[in-house]
C-alpha cells in the first residue's frame, strides 16, 4: 500500500511547487531577516518533499539520502546565518535587511 | 666517449653557473681560475676527441635529448663531432684557455671580474654548441648565444654610454644577419623536412630540388654569415665592438665568434657547392670587404681599431676563399688568423695595460725597450699577418691568393692589394707603438712596465703558434687538406703543385708585403711622422678616417627614415589611436557609473533579480525543450 | 481515505506556510512554521518514510526552530520594530511570486512523468536498514563531508556570535 497509488505524483508536484512559491513570496515580501530565514526553510522543505515523492515513485533510496544532506546543510546554514544575525543585531540594533547596504557599489 | 663529450660541452656551463652565482663570494682569483680551468677541461676533452678523429675513427654522433617534433620534422639536441667541428673546437677551447689565463691578470683590477669570467665561460659554452651541433637549430642556439655573450661583453663597462651603444649596435647588426640565417633554416627545413647536416647532405645528392630555392636558402645563410663575420654591408659593428675589454676582442671579435660565419659556410659546403651564383656573391663580397676594411685600417689611430679593421679584412679574404670553393684554405686561414690575431690583440692589451687605458697610437712610441716580450711576440704576429716567409700567415694567405689567381685574376689583384695594405698598416702600428720616442705624458712614462707572466705566457705561446702554425698545411704536403678531405665532395682546391707559377706568386706576394712594409718604414720610422689630429685630416684620408662614411650613410638611409616614420607614427597615428583607446576607456567609465546603480546594496532588490532570473531561466529552458 | 488525509495535510502545510510568511509577529510565524513542519512530517509518514519523518521532526521542529525561537527571544523584537515596506515593494513581491508560481507550475506540468500511474513493486527501499547501507556505501564521502560541514559551521557560529573583545 503506497500513498502514490491513491494520490498520484502530480498532486505532490503541485504541492511542493506551491510551497516553494510561498517561500519565495515570503523572501520577497518580508524584510525581517529571521522571517526570511523561515521562508528559506520553507523552500528547502518544498524541495525535500519533492525529493521524497520521487524517491518513492522510483523506489530509489538516493532521494531520501539527499534529503538527509539537505537537512545537514540547512542546519549548518541556520546556525551560521543566525550567528551572523546576532552579530548584526548587536552592532546595529535591528535586523532589517534594508539597513544592510554595505554591498552598495 | 659520451662522458668526454658531455664534459666538453658542459664544463664551461658549470663554470658559468659557479661564477655567476658564487663568483662574488669566491673572490677574483678563484673565479678566474675556475673560469680558466673549465675551459681547459674542454680543451683536454677536445684533444681526446681530436686524437680519435685524427687516427681515422668514425664521425661521432652524440644524441643528448629529444627536443621537439613538428609534423615530420624532428629536432634533437644532438651533436656531430667530425673533422671540421673537432678542429674548430680545438682552437676555440685552446685559444680560449690562453685568453682566460690572460684575463686573470688583465681584469684583476675590475670589480666585476667574476661576471666577466662567467660571460666568457658562457661564450665558450655557446661556441661549443655552435660548432658541435649536429643540426641547424642547435647551431642557431649557439649562434644566438655567442651573439648574446658578445653583447654582454662589449657592454661590459656599462657605465660608459658609448660602450652601451656599441653593444647595441653589434646586437642589432647581428639580428639582421640572424634573420637571414633563420629564413635560410626555414627554407631548408621546408625543403628537406630535416635540419640535420648529414641528412641534408645525403638528400641533396638524391633529390632534384629547384635550384633557385636552393640559391635563396644559400644566400640567406650567407647573409647570416655576413652579420656574424662582419662582412659588408653589415661590417660596421665589429670596429665598434672594440669597446669591450681587450681579451674579449681577442677571443670573440678576432679568433672565434666572428669566424662562425666561415664555419657555417664550411659546414654547409655541400649546399654552397650546388649554388655557384651564391659562391660568386660570397667571393665578391669577401674581396670588397677585404680591400675596403684594409683601406680604412690604413688611417686608424686607435690601436684596437686598426686590429679590428684588419680582422674584417682578413675575414673578407677567408670569404673569398669560401666563395671560390676552397673551404680547407679558408679553414687554414681561420686557424692561422686565430693565432696571430689573438696574439696581436693580447699584445695590444698588454700595451694598453701598461699605459693605463691609453689606446691612441699617437700617444705611444718607444715601447720596444720597456716591453720586450710584448714587442717580439707582436712582431712575429705582425710578420705573420703581413705574409712574410716563413711565418704562418704567409702560407695561408698565399694559398688564398693562389686559389684566387687560378679562378679569377681581378679578385686576385684586389686581394693582393688588400694584403699589401695589411702589411702597411700593421707595420705602421708597430712603428708607432714600439719605435721612436715615447709620446705620452711623463706620468705614463714613469709607470711603463712589462706585463706580468700571466699576460706574457699566453703571448709567447700564441706568438710561437703564429710563427710555426703554417706547418699544418704546407703547399704540396698538406696535413690539413688530407685531414679535412672526407668533408668535401671534390678534390681539394688548395693543393697546388709547387711549380714555377706558384713560386712566382709567392714572390709577388712577398714583394707586395715588403713594399707595404717599406712605405710604412719610410713614413713612420725614418721620417718619424705622427698621424695628425682627427680634425686636420683632408681629402681621401678624411674619407678613410670616416670609414667611407658608412655609419653616416646607414644613418641617412635607414636610421633617419625610421625615426621619421616613428615620429609620424607618434604624432599622428598614435594620437588618433590613443584617442580611440581612451574613448573606449571613458565609455566604459561612463557605463560603469550608470551600472553602479544596480549594485545598490539592497538585498531585497538582489532577491527580486534572483527570482526573476530563475523565472526567465525556466521559461527559456522549457521553451527550448519543446 | 488516504486522499482526504492528503488534502487535509496539504491544506495545513500551505496554510501555515502562508501564515508564517505574512503574520506580523515573528513568534507567531515561528509557531506556524512548527505546525508546517509537523504536517510535512505527516506527509513523510504517508510515504511510509518513518525514519525520515522522525529525523525531520528532530532536526527542523526540534533543532532549527528552537534555534530560531531562541534568537527571536534574544533579540526581543516587537512587531512595531518592523517598519513596513513601501507598497510598491509589496506589490512587486506579489507579482514576482505569482510569476514564479505560474512558471514553475507550467514547467513542472510539462515535466510530468509520462506514466503517472504508480506501480508498487513491493521492494524495500526506504527502511532504515536500506538507507543506512546506501548512505554509508554509495554516499560515504558526501556523508563525511556533511559531518565536516557541520563541524565547521558550529565553530563558525561560535566564532561569529562571540562578543568582540575590545582591543
Amino acid at each position: 500500500m503506497n500513498i502514490l497509488e491513491t494520490v498520484g505524483i502530480n498532486n505532490y508536484i503541485m504541492l511542493s511547487a506551491l510551497l516553494f512559491c510561498i517561500g519565495a513570496f515570503g523572501l520577497l515580501y518580508r524584510r525581517n531577516a529571521i522571517i526570511m530565514f523561515m521562508s528559506i526553510e520553507i523552500m528547502l522543505n518544498a524541495v525535500n518533499l519533492l525529493l521524497v515523492a520521487f524517491s518513492s515513485y522510483h523506489e530509489d533510496p538516493s532521494g531520501q539520502v539527499f534529503v538527509f544532506f539537505t537537512m545537514a546543510v540547512a542546519a549548518a546554514e541556520v546556525a551560521v546565518g543566525l550567528a551572523i544575525l546576532v552579530s548584526v543585531f548587536r552592532n546595529i540594533g535591528n535586523i532589517d535587511i534594508d539597513n544592510l547596504k554595505n554591498l552598495k557599489g | 666517449m659520451n662522458t668526454t663529450i658531455l664534459l666538453l660541452l658542459f664544463a664551461p656551463l658549470v663554470g658559468f653557473l659557479i661564477n655567476i652565482f658564487f663568483g662574488k663570494s669566491l673572490g677574483k682569483t678563484v673565479s678566474g681560475v675556475i673560469g680558466t680551468a673549465t675551459v681547459f677541461i674542454s680543451f683536454l676533452c677536445t684533444l681526446c676527441l681530436f686524437s680519435q678523429i685524427n687516427s681515422g675513427a668514425e664521425t661521432i654522433k652524440f644524441h643528448l635529448a629529444d627536443w621537439f617534433t613538428v609534423g615530420s620534422i624532428k629536432v634533437n639536441f644532438s651533436f656531430l663531432l667530425d673533422q671540421l667541428s673537432v678542429l674548430w673546437l680545438l682552437f676555440v677551447t685552446g685559444i680560449g684557455t690562453l685568453i682566460h689565463l690572460y684575463s686573470i691578470s688583465y681584469m684583476h683590477d675590475d670589480e666585476n671580474m667574476h661576471k666577466f669570467f662567467s660571460y666568457l665561460n658562457l661564450f665558450v659554452f655557446f661556441m661549443i654548441a655552435l660548432v658541435a651541433g649536429s643540426n641547424l637549430l642547435i647551431m642557431f642556439i649557439g649562434w644566438e648565444g655567442v651573439g648574446l655573450c658578445s653583447y654582454l661583453l662589449i657592454g661590459f663597462w656599462y657605465k660608459n654610454q658609448d660602450y652601451n651603444d656599441a653593444a647595441k649596435k653589434a646586437f642589432i647588426m647581428n639580428r639582421i644577419g640572424d634573420l637571414g640565417f633563420l629564413i635560410g633554416i626555414f627554407i631548408l627545413g621546408y625543403t628537406f623536412n630535416t635540419l640535420e647536416f648529414l641528412e641534408i647532405k645525403s638528400l641533396l645528392g638524391k633529390d632534384v630540388i629547384s635550384p633557385s630555392l636552393l640559391s635563396i636558402a644559400a644566400l640567406c645563410l650567407f647573409i647570416g654569415a655576413c652579420g656574424k663575420s662582419a662582412q659588408l654591408p653589415l661590417s660596421t659593428w665589429l670596429p665598434d665592438a672594440m669597446a669591450g675589454p681587450t681579451p674579449v676582442s681577442a677571443l670573440i671579435h678576432a679568433a672565434t665568434m666572428v669566424t662562425a660565419g666561415i664555419f657555417m659556410v664550411t659546414r654547409m659546403n655541400f649546399l654552397f657547392d650546388l649554388t655557384p651564383d651564391v659562391q660568386n656573391v660570397i667571393a665578391i663580397v669577401g674581396t670588397i670587404t677585404a680591400v675596403v676594411a684594409a683601406s680604412i685600417g690604413l688611417v686608424q689611430n686607435d690601436i684596437k681599431k686598426v686590429l679590428a679593421y684588419s680582422t674584417v679584412s682578413q675575414l673578407g679574404l677567408m670569404f673569398l676563399a669560401l666563395g671560390l670553393g676552397a673551404y680547407e684554405v679558408a679553414v687554414f686561414h681561420v686557424i692561422t688568423h686565430a693565432f696571430f690575431k689573438a696574439c696581436l690583440f693580447l699584445g695590444s692589451g698588454s700595451v694598453i695595460h701598461a699605459l693605463h687605458g691609453e689606446q691612441d697610437m699617437r700617444n705611444m712610441g718607444g715601447l720596444r725597450k720597456v716591453m720586450p716580450i710584448t714587442f717580439w711576440t707582436m712582431m712575429i704576429s705582425t710578420l705573420a699577418i703581413s705574409g712574410i716567409f716563413p711565418f704562418s700567415g704567409f702560407w695561408s694567405k698565399d694559398e688564398i691568393l693562389m686559389t684566387a689567381f687560378h679562378a679569377n685574376i681581378p679578385l686576385w689583384v684586389i686581394g693582393s692589394i688588400a694584403s699589401i695594405m695589411t702589411a702597411f698598416y700593421m707595420f705602421r702600428l708597430m712603428y708607432l707603438t714600439f719605435f721612436n720616442d715615447f709620446r705620452g705624458t711623463e706620468e705614463q712614462k714613469h709607470h711603463l712596465h712589462e706585463s706580468p707572466a700571466l699576460i706574457t705566457v699566453p703571448l709567447i705561446i700564441l706568438g710561437t703558434l703564429a710563427a710555426v702554425g703554417g706547418v699544418i698545411s704546407l703547399p704540396g704536403n698538406s696535413w690539413l687538406n688530407h685531414y679535412m678531405a672526407p668533408l668535401f665532395a671534390h678534390k681539394a682546391h688548395g693543393e697546388h703543385h709547387l711549380d714555377s707559377q706558384a713560386y712566382m706568386l709567392m714572390a709577388i706576394a712577398t714583394i707586395g708585403a715588403l713594399v707595404g712594409i717599406g712605405i710604412a718604414y719610410s713614413m713612420y720610422l725614418k721620417k718619424k711622422q705622427v698621424p695628425v689630429a682627427d680634425n686636420e685630416v683632408q681629402g681621401l684620408h678624411k674619407v678613410l678616417s670616416n670609414k667611407y662614411y658608412l655609419d653616416e650613410i646607414y644613418m641617412a638611409i635607414i636610421v633617419k627614415p625610421l625615426y621619421a616614420i616613428s615620429t609620424f607614427a607618434k604624432n599622428f597615428i598614435e594620437k588618433y589611436l590613443s584617442k580611440t583607446v581612451f574613448g573606449f576607456g571613458s565609455a566604459t567609465y561612463a557605463l560603469s557609473i550608470q551600472g553602479k546603480r544596480i549594485q545598490n546594496g539592497n538585498i531585497g532588490v538582489y532577491l527580486f533579480a534572483f527570482i526573476l532570473g530563475i523565472c526567465g531561466f525556466l521559461i527559456y529552458l522549457f521553451n527550448i525543450r519543446n | 481515505m488516504l486522499l482526504y488525509v492528503f488534502y487535509i495535510l496539504s491544506a495545513i502545510t500551505l496554510g501555515t506556510a502562508f501564515l508564517t510568511v505574512i503574520s506580523k509577529n515573528a513568534i507567531h510565524s515561528a509557531i506556524y512554521l512548527v505546525v508546517c513542519f509537523f504536517s510535512l512530517a505527516g506527509h513523510y509518514l504517508l510515504f511510509n518514510a518513518q525514519f525520515l519523518a522522525v529525523v525531520h521532526i528532530i532536526v527542523y521542529a526540534g533543532a532549527i526552530m528552537v534555534l530560531l525561537l531562541f534568537t527571536l527571544m534574544l533579540m526581543n523584537l516587537n512587531n512595531e520594530d518592523e517598519t513596513s515596506k513601501p507598497l510598491y515593494t509589496k506589490f512587486a513581491a506579489v507579482i514576482s511570486a505569482g510569476l514564479l508560481c505560474l512558471v514553475l507550475i507550467a514547467a513542472l506540468r510539462k515535466a510530468l512523468p509520462e506514466n503517472i500511474e504508480y506501480v508498487n513493486s513491493g521492494t524495500d527501499f526506504q527502511s532504515i536498514k536500506v538507507l543506512g547501507k546506501v548512505l554509508l556505501n554509495e554516499y560515504a564521502v558526501p556523508f563525511e563531508f556533511a559531518s565536516v560541514l557541520l563541524l565547521v559551521s558550529m565553530i563558525g557560529a561560535v566564532l561569529i556570535s562571540k562578543k568582540e573583545e575590545k582591543i
